[in-house]
């Protein structure tokens, strides 16, 4: 389930949290708690819908992380495989102008300018889980607007079956050499489409009210908060309407570890991570996080389960 | 040729070695006492343990190089008195291990030995890391002047196991990064060049 979810004409993010609730955390608990609830009474009602069906499962669980975990520990191997690199290097990207291609099998192909991109849908905050097949997990308050806004824009044809997503690859900006890692460039994700359309998959251009961080993705990515971390795709320059399962950079490069799905799956081991439990990012923590058990579909099993009814997730994976 | 300047090039060679356990020592110690220090002033970013794990990790593999270093730099530069240093190098090996491993077991999993179990039975970076730390037992237990001596020629035979400690953690390290295996690689051909130094020169002793 989303956590909270806010229109940006309530309280923002960025009152809620301070930048500085690492250091006084304790107290922001406490005060965020009820802030939480206010921003669930606010929240707009038609949305209210698919946004809180569930309830919240384990509030206490799910305070956001600061910003400066968010923005400091994250992979965007395009910037280097170490947890900091990105926060170091991630500066040199150039975010504006910033062109998305919709392609592939819809009736509307275009380029657009990220602006005229974003603008006819509302942005709303949302704070969704987010769990990385490394084994932490975070929980990140977006700003953005719904994936299906765009597909519906774009009209896919009925024969569209997935979408294809594509990270810009520009090794002047991205300062790790071609062979390291070796990965086959540009960075790609995929959904199906119908995964694509649920209501969680959340176009992002924002966090803690703010434009987002270069190395969090920057200009527009995307949080699919029941996928492991990777599958939600960053600085996106291409969207592609295929009428098959797209090939993804994990699932091509490692298919023993990783899947076109990678739903989020304690059941299903990984060859270097139990995935069976997770370490929840903590500053408040001597150790830096806490133990969780990993829930089935992170916790948003009530609003994707169906997606995958019948199929067998252990051979999906 | 001066007395004077005769009893300086003995008494070199001794200083040297002192010289450079010193220096062995220092390099020994000192991330240890880093990491320790900057754990408790909240120095290390926003996951701390993966931190201490890696760069113990990444101490543990250059000392277990520089180890089997030794005999292929004494064959190459003739330098004899170098092999005094290995015993410690191979030690502070071991202990870079130990903290490595202590830093997973005791600060990442708590000492929960079913996970712990789990780990090294169903991932196999770690089944390998832990076999090498497993196989340094030994041959640090018989690092001593008594047992070397007790073991007369098995000892040689015995240590000729550190190889296939370094082989297991190289390869550990291997598995362990994804994407990336810049670093693996360099050690593993550093490991493959340092063997094969050492087969060279046995096979000429060999002819001999």
């Amino acid at each position: 389930m989303i956590i909270r979810s806010r229109k940006p004409s309530d309280i923002p993010s960025s009152e809620i949290t301070p930048e500085s609730a690492y250091i006084n955390r304790r107290k922001f608990l406490g005060a965020s708690a009820g802030i939480g609830a206010a921003a669930f009474l606010g929240v707009d009602p038609v949305r209210a819908d698919t946004a809180f069906p569930g309830g919240h499962s384990a509030p206490q669980d799910d305070e956001p992380n600061t910003l400066e975990e968010i923005t400091s520990y994250n992979n965007f191997y395009e910037f280097g495989t170490g947890k900091e690199d990105p926060s170091k290097r991630a500066h040199a990207l150039v975010t504006s102008p910033w062109t998305v291609k919709v392609d592939g099998l819809c009736n509307n192909p275009a380029d657009y300018q990220l602006e005229d991109f974003i603008k006819p849908s509302t942005i709303e905050d949302r704070t969704y889980r987010l769990r990385c097949v490394e084994a932490w997990s975070m929980v990140v308050p977006w700003r953005g607007f719904p994936l299906a806004d765009i597909i519906s824009r774009a009209e896919p044809l009925g024969s569209a079956t997935h979408v294809a997503f594509e990270t810009l690859w520009d090794p002047e900006q991205m300062p790790e050499r071609m062979w390291r890692p070796r990965i086959d460039w540009p960075y790609r994700e995929g959904l199906r489409l119908d995964e694509a359309m649920h209501p969680l998959a959340f176009l992002v251009t924002g966090l803690y009210g703010k434009d987002l961080p270069n190395q969090n993705g920057a200009p527009l990515r995307l949080a699919v908060p029941w996928k492991y971390g990777f599958k939600s795709i960053k600085s996106i320059v291409r969207i592609t309407f295929t009428d098959e399962e797209p090939p993804t950079t994990w699932a091509t490069q490692t298919p023993r570890e990783y899947g076109f799905y990678s739903n989020v799956n304690p059941d299903v081991k990984h060859p270097r991570w139990s995935q069976a439990r997770e370490k929840r990012i903590d500053g408040s923590k001597l150790f830096g996080y806490r133990w969780l058990d990993t829930q089935f579909l992170n916790g948003y099993a009530d609003e994707v389960g169906h997606l995958y009814e019948g199929m067998d997730l252990k051979k999906y994976f | 040729m001066s007395r004077a300047r005769r009893s300086r090039t003995e008494a070199n060679p001794r200083r040297q070695i002192l010289l450079l356990k010193t220096a062995i020592w220092a390099i020994g110690v000192t991330p240890v006492v880093w990491l320790a220090v900057a754990f408790f002033q909240r120095d290390l970013g926003v996951n701390p343990v993966e931190k201490i794990i890696h760069i113990q990790g990444r101490w543990t593999l250059v000392f277990l190089l520089a180890a089997m270093a030794v005999t292929p730099i004494r064959r190459l530069t003739g330098w004899n008195r170098i092999i005094q240093v290995r015993r410690l190098v191979g030690l502070f090996a071991f202990f870079h291990a130990c903290v490595h491993f202590l830093a997973y077991a005791g600060m990442e999993q708590l000492f929960a030995l079913q996970y712990i179990v789990a780990d090294v039975v169903d991932r196999r970076y770690i089944t390998a890391g832990f076999a090498g730390l497993v196989l340094m037992i030994p041959l640090a237990v018989t690092s001593t002047r008594g047992w070397i001596r007790r073991l007369g020629k098995r000892w040689q035979k015995l240590h000729r196991l550190a190889y296939v400690a370094a082989g297991l953690g190289v390869l550990h390290y291997f598995w362990k990064v994804k994407g990336d295996t810049f670093w693996p690689l360099l050690a593993a051909v550093t490991l493959a060049g340092l063997f094969a130094v050492r087969l060279v020169y046995r096979r000429k002793s060999r002819r001999r």
